[in-house]
C-alpha cells in the first residue's frame, strides 16, 4: 500500500470491487495498474499518466491535442464533418443508433480530431483518434478528416503528427472502410513528396486496419510506453496458434525490439521530443523549451 | 450430400446422381433413354441456373471458398506464357502464400502477383491456406518495384481469407508490410490491375489490391472482415454469418452498385469450377480489355486518377 493510501481513511481505500462503492465519482480515479488511489485533478495535470507507476492511461483525443499543442495557437480543422450510414448497416442494433450514442457519450462527431497550430513554437498539423467513439474505428469521416489533415501540412508546408488509438477499421462501414487504408496511405506518400515529415505516435491501442496503414508509416514512429500494438489481436492470434502468447507481446517494448518503432515515449516529454526532432527535420532552429519542462521527467 | 456441391446445391446433386446413374443402365439393356438423359440434363441446367440466380451472399461467400475453386496457380498455368517465378523478399525468407513473377499475355511482358492457396492438405499447409506473411507482402512490393522499373504492367490476382495472424507474423511487422504496400502502390508508376478471383479477405487483400482497375470476379467476395468474424463480434456469433454476409455487402453486385469496384467478370454457369476453360477465356479476354483501356493513359495521368479514386472513396454528399 502506498503512502498515500494509508494517508486516506479506510473507507475510502482501493481494495479489489468494493472501491466502487467507497470511492466518489469523479473526485478520484483509481490506476488500474497499481491500484493507487488517485485525485483526479492531479492525474489531469499529469495528462492521465499515473504518477505512481507511470502506467498511461487513456486521453480523450480533444484534451490530447489541446495539451500537446502550444495554447493559443490551435484552430481545429474539419470539424464540421459527420458520418452517415452509406450502407444501412445493421446488426444487434442499427448503426445510426450507435453513431447517435457514441456523440452523446463523447461530444465528438467522430472518431478523429485534427487541429492545426504550433508544438513549441514548431509549425504543424495534428490529429488524434477519439477512442471512446466506437474504439476509434476508422470509417469514411475519419478517413477524410485525416485527408483533410494532411491536405493542410502539404498547403502549409509543415509536418503533421497522428496519436492513433483505434481498434481497426469500422465494421459498420464494411468495404468503404477497408478502403480509407487505402486513401489514407496514398496522401502519406503525397506529404513524403512534398518533402515534409510525417510522425506517427502509437498509443494504447493501435490495432488492426489503423496500425496496417497510416499509424506504421511515420517517418518517425513513436510509441507510448506498455501501449498494445499489433496487426491481429491477440484473442485472435491464440485461437489461431493455439498456445499462450510470450509476456509482453504486442507491448510498446516489444515493438521497439523487433525494430517497428523509433522509440517509446513518455506523454509527459511529449511536446518537447516531437518538437526538437522535427525542428531539425524542418531545418529551423530549436526550439525553446521552458525550463519547467526540460527538468520535469 | 455429395461433397463437390455445396449445401445449397444439393437439388442439383441429386439430378446429376441420377443421370450417372441412367448412363450405366443404358449398358445394360437396348432401350434408348438417350432422350431421357438429355430432358434430365436441361432440367439440372435449369434447375442450376435457377437456383444462381437468386444467390444469397453467404452462398457466394461459399462458392469464393468452394474447395474445387481454381486459384491463381491454375490460371497462370492456362492464360500466360512464359511464366518464371520469382522468390524472396530478400531479407528474411520466401512465402509460398504469395506467387509473383515475369510472364506474357498474349505475348506480352507482364508481372503476376497473386495470393495462392493449397489444394491438398499437404500443400495447404505449405501455403499457409493463403494467408501471407510479411516478407510474403515485402516480396510483392519488391516484384512491384521491378515491374516499375522495367515499365511492365502489375495484374494481381487476389485470393485470401486475411493477412496471417500469428506471433511470427506481429513480430516482423505484418502492418508495417501492409502499409508499405498501400503507400507505395498508391503513387507506383506502371498500370496496375488487381483481379479478385476468391476471397477478398481485409488488409491482407488490400495489401496487393490498390490499382486502377478493380475487377471481380461474379462468385468472388471483398470484404472488411470476413462474414464469421463480423458476426462473432457484432452479433456475438459466429453462427450469424449469413446475416453478416448480407448487411456488409461483400459481393461483387453490391460492390459494383456503391461504386468500389470497375468490373464484373461473368463466371460459367455453377461458377469458375464447373468449366475452367470458359473460365480462362473470358477472364483472358478481360485482362486484356483493361490494359488496352490503360494504355491509352499517359502515365503521369494514370498516377492522377488512382490517387483521385481512392481519395473518393467514402467521400459522400451528405457528410456535413
Amino acid at each position: 500500500m502506498s503512502w498515500f493510501e494509508k494517508l486516506l481513511p479506510s473507507r475510502i481505500r482501493t481494495d479489489g470491487k468494493k472501491s466502487k462503492h467507497t470511492v466518489p465519482e469523479g473526485l478520484w480515479s483509481k490506476c488500474p495498474l497499481c491500484q493507487a488511489v488517485l485525485y483526479r485533478a492531479e492525474l489531469e495535470r499529469y495528462l492521465n499518466v499515473c504518477p505512481k507507476c507511470n502506467h498511461h492511461l487513456r486521453l480523450s483525443a480533444r484534451r490530447r491535442l489541446e495539451s500537446f499543442l502550444d495554447s493559443e495557437t490551435y484552430q481545429e480543422i474539419g470539424a464540421e464533418l459527420a458520418p452517415t450510414d452509406r450502407l444501412k448497416f445493421r446488426d444487434s442494433k442499427k448503426y445510426k443508433d450507435r453513431l447517435l450514442q457514441a456523440q452523446k457519450n463523447t461530444g465528438e462527431k467522430d472518431a478523429l480530431i485534427v487541429m492545426k497550430g504550433e508544438v513549441i513554437g514548431v509549425p504543424v498539423v495534428a490529429t488524434a483518434f477519439e477512442f471512446s467513439f466506437m474504439g476509434g474505428s476508422m470509417g469514411s469521416i475519419v478517413g477524410e478528416k485525416f485527408i483533410l489533415a494532411t491536405q493542410a501540412a502539404i498547403d502549409n508546408h509543415i509536418p503533421l503528427i497522428c496519436f492513433s488509438a483505434s481498434g481497426g477499421a469500422r465494421m459498420q462501414e464494411a468495404l468503404f472502410s477497408l478502403m480509407q487504408m487505402a486513401k489514407t496511405s496514398a496522401i502519406l506518400k503525397r506529404l513524403t513528396q512534398a518533402g515534409l515529415p510525417f510522425v506517427s505516435v502509437l498509443t494504447d491501442p493501435t490495432m488492426g486496419g489503423v496500425s496496417a496503414s497510416l499509424a506504421m508509416l511515420g517517418d518517425i514512429n513513436i510509441a507510448e510506453p506498455n501501449a498494445l500494438i499489433g496487426f491481429a489481436g491477440p484473442r485472435v492470434i491464440e485461437q489461431t496458434v493455439r498456445e499462450t502468447l510470450p509476456e509482453g507481446f504486442q507491448r510498446s517494448e516489444f515493438l521497439l525490439k523487433h525494430g517497428a518503432v523509433d522509440m517509446i515515449v513518455d506523454r509527459r516529454q511529449m511536446r518537447q521530443k516531437i518538437s526538437s526532432i522535427l525542428a531539425i527535420l524542418m531545418h529551423q532552429p530549436r526550439p525553446e523549451i521552458p525550463l519547467e519542462l526540460e527538468n520535469s521527467t | 450430400m455429395n461433397l463437390n456441391f455445396l449445401e445449397f446445391e444439393q437439388p442439383i446433386a441429386e439430378l446429376e446422381a441420377k443421370i450417372d446413374e441412367l448412363r450405366h443402365v443404358t449398358h445394360d439393356k437396348e432401350i434408348n433413354i438417350n432422350d431421357e438423359i438429355a430432358r434430365l440434363q436441361a432440367k439440372s441446367q435449369e434447375l442450376t441456373r435457377s437456383i444462381f440466380a437468386n444467390l444469397t451472399a453467404w452462398q457466394i461467400s461459399q462458392l469464393s471458398r468452394h474447395p474445387q475453386r481454381p486459384y491463381l496457380l491454375d490460371y497462370i498455368k492456362r492464360i500466360f506464357t512464359d511464366f518464371e517465378e520469382l522468390h524472396g523478399d530478400r531479407a528474411f525468407a520466401d512465402d509460398p502464400a504469395i506467387v509473383g513473377g515475369v510472364a506474357r499475355l498474349v505475348d506480352r511482358p507482364i508481372m503476376i502477383i497473386g495470393h495462392q492457396k493449397g489444394r491438398d492438405v499437404k500443400e495447404k499447409l505449405q501455403r499457409n491456406f493463403g494467408m501471407p506473411r510479411p516478407e510474403g507482402y515485402r516480396k510483392a512490393l519488391r516484384l512491384m518495384q521491378m515491374a516499375e522499373r522495367f515499365h511492365l504492367p502489375i495484374l494481381t490476382f487476389i485470393d485470401t481469407p486475411g493477412a496471417y495472424p500469428g506471433v511470427d507474423a506481429e513480430e516482423r511487422g505484418q502492418s508495417e508490410a501492409i502499409a508499405r504496400n498501400l503507400y507505395v502502390m498508391s503513387a507506383l508508376r506502371t498500370p496496375i490491375i488487381c483481379t479478385v478471383i476468391g476471397e477478398g479477405g481485409s488488409g491482407g487483400a488490400l495489401a496487393i489490391g490498390v490499382g486502377d482497375r478493380i475487377c471481380m470476379l461474379e462468385y468472388g467476395t471483398y470484404s472488411v472482415i470476413s462474414p464469421e468474424g463480423c458476426a462473432s463480434i457484432l452479433w456475438k456469433s459466429a453462427d450469424k454469418a449469413p446475416e453478416a454476409a448480407e448487411a456488409m455487402g461483400i459481393t461483387s453486385q453490391r460492390l459494383k452498385e456503391l461504386s468500389l469496384i470497375d468490373t464484373i467478370i461473368p463466371e460459367p454457369l455453377g461458377g469458375a469450377h464447373r468449366n475452367v476453360d470458359e473460365m480462362v477465356n473470358t477472364l483472358t479476354t478481360a485482362l486484356q480489355e483493361k490494359l488496352l483501356e490503360l494504355d491509352k493513359i499517359t502515365i503521369d495521368d494514370l498516377v492522377e486518377q488512382r490517387y483521385q479514386r481512392f481519395m473518393q472513396f467514402g467521400r459522400f454528399d451528405n457528410m456535413i
